[in-house]
């Protein structure tokens, strides 16, 4: 069974044309990769329906416009895999 | 229909929010200035006023589930299929089901049908967002009431 990471690489290759040797775990998808806010709704869609979660996505971004947050806490691609992990396991609690 | 004015829904027939669902109407005038470019001689609805069309029947399904208080701004068109020509006086069906509600957007599948054929069909993306302004949420509310009440109103 993938991990979360594999399973997240895969979706952002698919709907970014990314290469998936580019995407590693360190990666932020906005600085990093140049994924935009477009097609980070895509991924955002492919996330929640793979996993069969909703990804706290406008809670994120207002937190990040009023500067609460650093977007690397959010899109630094291990650490969204850590969340997407916390996501599932308080839906299966 | 108001092609010019972007007034694609003139009725909507069944509405389930709960459930993302919404068929409507639109009666396509025999008339309307798109026509002269659109095509001089042989008037044709332009396939984007289609893709327009199955967007509003979506935003619509959208505003009534979010009750009014946010706006759906499509966002993304994939798969969109025009499988034939829509002319005057063409009666169609638009049917949308919303695909996934997620946090800040949200995904549709819509399709036209007229006379029970399929004429086109589309899965949109909209970004959730606040109103810009009053005026446009009046709007809405506005437009949205004129095209729910039932003829015998």
């Amino acid at each position: 069974m993938a991990t979360t990471f594999e399973a997240v690489a895969e979706i952002i290759a698919d709907t970014s044309d990314i290469p998936l040797e580019e995407i590693t775990p360190e990666k932020n998808a906005f600085t990093d990769l140049g994924i935009d806010s477009l097609d980070f709704l895509d991924i955002a869609f492919a996330i929640d329906k793979h996993f069969g979660i909703k990804i706290p996505l406008e809670q994120w971004t207002e937190e990040l416009n009023e500067n609460n947050a650093d977007v690397d806490e959010y899109f630094v691609l291990s650490k969204l895999c850590a969340r997407i992990d916390e996501i599932i396991a308080a839906k299966d609690t | 229909m108001l092609l010019e004015y972007f007034q694609m829904i003139d009725a909507v027939e069944e509405l389930d929010p709960d459930n993302g669902k919404i068929v409507a109407r639109a009666d396509v005038p025999m008339e309307s200035p798109v026509f002269e470019g659109h095509f001089p001689g042989s008037p044709l609805v332009p396939g984007v006023l289609l893709i327009e069309t199955m967007a509003q029947a979506s935003g619509f399904m959208l505003l009534s589930r979010l009750k009014f208080e946010k706006m759906p701004f499509l966002a993304n068109v994939t798969s969109a299929k025009l499988r034939t020509f829509v002319e005057p006086g063409a009666v169609l069906r638009i049917e949308a089901q919303l695909e996934h509600d997620g946090s800040g957007f949200a995904a549709s599948r819509a399709r036209i049908l007229c006379d029970g054929k399929k004429i086109c069909d589309s899965k949109l993306m909209f970004r959730i967002m606040p109103f810009p302004n009053d005026a446009l949420k009046d709007n809405m509310l506005d437009r949205f009431s004129q095209i729910s009440r039932s003829p015998a109103e």
